[in-house]
């Protein structure tokens, strides 16, 4: 199948999963999981290097959900890329589980780098695992998926001049710019814009992208690592709740819980049913 | 004891390909060997310590062995919720040196003194806590740490301490070293202040008191085996510390005592709930809290005859 429409066909797979887990275990960021999917099943169906059966190889590449409250999305990801049974799911958010809100630690789950949920602490530990790459001569590349909220943390700041100062470019940070953080527009709540501009002023490669467009999104990441030595910032423009017409751009979705009725409508519009 | 901590840091790059050193910016020149030794494992990470644990715990993470350094709070609570979790959570063997801690830097002002690290960090699951008493102790503790899968907590002074040890054998996290054997009382110590409580321990012997010092190099875990022995053997126990008498050395001994209805008299020498306001040398901040040796002496001495 045309990669394209394969990643497309399991995108809309995996927005129907989250939206029915956030139903039946009340999970909440719901929007904010909607609007990262293509980004996280472009790269786990496309451009990661990694092993399922082997989730601790050592040359595998590395992908950080620095926003960690976008888990329920990429725990479907890591289950649909056979990291474990898509059954495992079914516990989510049960009492002694480990599927809830954020990733927990990589012992506990293959498939996770790092347990997240804390802002601002997924894309400097993920500029560790890239240093290590280049320390170690190994040839692994680190993924960090950031929130645009998230960039509100001086630690993504503090880790962006530290990656271009030692130009360490097999680092790659995708911005989930969905407009929204939790209270607020993200543009009103700090100076976020120009995004761009900023991690370009910082020594990065930037790429501006729509977060929802596959062929968009292969064409940033096949330029990536650049040849110039810096590492690469993808700004990926997307919309909180995306791919449900009446979750899209509405930020009550950031804590809302559908009920069934919603749930059926979204996978009729997803064309799940 | 810094160059110290710098010598040994470069021996064992030579020697343990993992080791990578992170620096907050400082050490000008203190690393000149160690980056000529091992170019590509040295990092400057500029002044952005929250940052530079995290990179500590990623690097940790991919099998390597980072050890982070700079000036006490700004490695220890700068930066505590990296450590909380990208450190301690992910249980990733970073291990963390804050140099100047307690009053070394009492002349900078009490945005350089470090009276809390011990406290919080000991809070952490996963994480030892060490206060070596001397460069012999941190060189071991360096090595010792290196060989735990855990993160490991060193707080060291800054340069000019007395050598407490002449030579050190058996040396293990956890365990004690007694450096003066005696008979009534226990002084143990965390740190470098242990060179005020040899001083105590002598003008104590004088008036007829005879005092073990012992350094408690390890706050975390603690040597319960020691106490135990020490609550039987003595009629009191003194903790001495440069540090908040909040949580520290002596913190933790009382909740020993608590956790197993241990009786033993101990008392906590260490610095009160409060900021030093005034500036001055680290001898003059020992002096106003009480901390030197002849002070010591004379409030343990009041103490024991009060027993």
């Amino acid at each position: 199948m045309d990669i394209k429409l394969d990643i497309e066909n399991r995108s809309k797979i995996i927005r129907s999963r989250i939206i029915e887990t956030s139903h039946k275990a009340k999970m909440p960021h719901l929007g904010s999981c909607l609007s990262c999917v293509d980004i996280l099943t472009t790269l786990y169906f496309s451009i990661l290097k990694v092993d399922a059966k082997n989730p601790k190889l050592q040359n595998r590449d590395r992908f950080i959900l620095s926003k960690g409250h976008g888990a329920p999305a990429l725990f479907q990801v890591l289950a649909m890329k056979g990291f474990y049974p898509i059954t495992d799911l079914d516990s989510f958010g049960e009492d002694g589980g480990v599927f809830a809100e954020h990733p927990p630690t990589p012992e506990y789950l293959p498939g996770i780098e790092a347990a997240t949920g804390s802002l601002g602490h997924g894309m400097p530990m993920g500029l560790g695992m890239a240093m290590a790459s280049k320390i170690s001569n190994q040839n692994y590349n680190v993924y960090a998926l950031l929130g645009d909220g998230e960039c509100n943390e001086g630690t993504i700041w503090e880790a962006a001049m530290l990656a271009a100062g030692k130009r360490i470019d097999n680092l790659c940070v995708i911005i989930d710019y969905n407009k929204w953080q939790a209270t607020d527009r993200t543009r009103d709540v700090m100076a976020f814009d120009p995004i761009l501009d900023k991690w370009r002023a910082f020594g990065w490669d930037t790429i501006e992208v729509d977060g929802h467009n596959v062929n968009e999104l292969l064409n940033a990441f096949s330029q990536f690592p650049s040849s110039n030595g810096k590492p690469t910032a993808i700004i990926a423009n997307t919309i909180k709740g995306n791919g449900v017409s009446f979750m899209e751009d509405d930020n009550n979705w950031h804590y809302k819980i559908p009920n069934a009725d919603e749930v059926k409508k979204s996978n009729i519009e997803l064309g799940i049913i | 004891m810094r160059n110290a901590f710098a010598e040994e840091v470069t021996k064992i790059a030579i020697e343990d390909k993992r080791l990578v050193l992170l620096s907050g910016d400082i050490g000008n020149k203190l690393f000149d060997k160690f980056k000529e030794a091992a170019p590509q494992r040295f990092y400057n990470c500029g002044i952005a310590e929250g940052n530079m644990m995290s990179v500590a715990a990623g690097l940790a993470l991919s099998g390597l062995r980072p050890v982070v350094y700079t000036i006490t709070p700004f490695t220890t609570t700068r930066c505590f919720e990296q450590i909380r979790v990208d450190v301690c959570y992910h249980k990733a063997p970073v291990i963390i040196v804050g140099t100047g801690a307690g009053l070394s830097y009492a002349d900078l002002g009490p945005t350089h003194h470090s009276l809390e690290d011990m406290a919080i960090l000991r809070t952490l699951p996963e994480m030892s806590v060490m206060a070596p008493c001397d460069s012999n102790e941190l060189r071991q503790a360096l090595r010792s740490a290196l060989k735990l899968d855990t993160p490991v907590y060193i707080r060291i002074g800054k340069k000019g301490e007395p050598d407490i040890h002449n030579e050190l054998t058996n040396f293990e996290i956890g365990k004690s070293v007694i450096v003066k054997s005696g008979k009534d009382i226990s002084l143990i110590c965390a740190g470098t202040i242990i060179s005020e409580g040899i001083e105590a321990a002598k003008l104590l012997e004088e008036k007829g008191i005879s005092v073990e010092v012992v350094s408690m190099h390890t706050i975390k875990p603690l040597d319960e085996e020691y106490l135990f022995k020490a609550a039987l053997n003595f009629k009191m126990i003194i903790s001495l510390e440069e540090h908040g008498k909040i949580g520290g050395l002596g913190g933790t001994v009382a909740e020993w005592k608590s956790n197993n209805n241990i009786t033993i008299n101990h008392q906590i020498l260490g610095t009160p709930d409060e900021f030093m306001h005034e500036v001055g040398s680290q001898e003059y901040a020992r002096e106003k809290y009480g901390l030197r040796g002849i002070k010591i002496a004379d409030i343990v001495y009041k103490k024991y005859q009060n027993l």
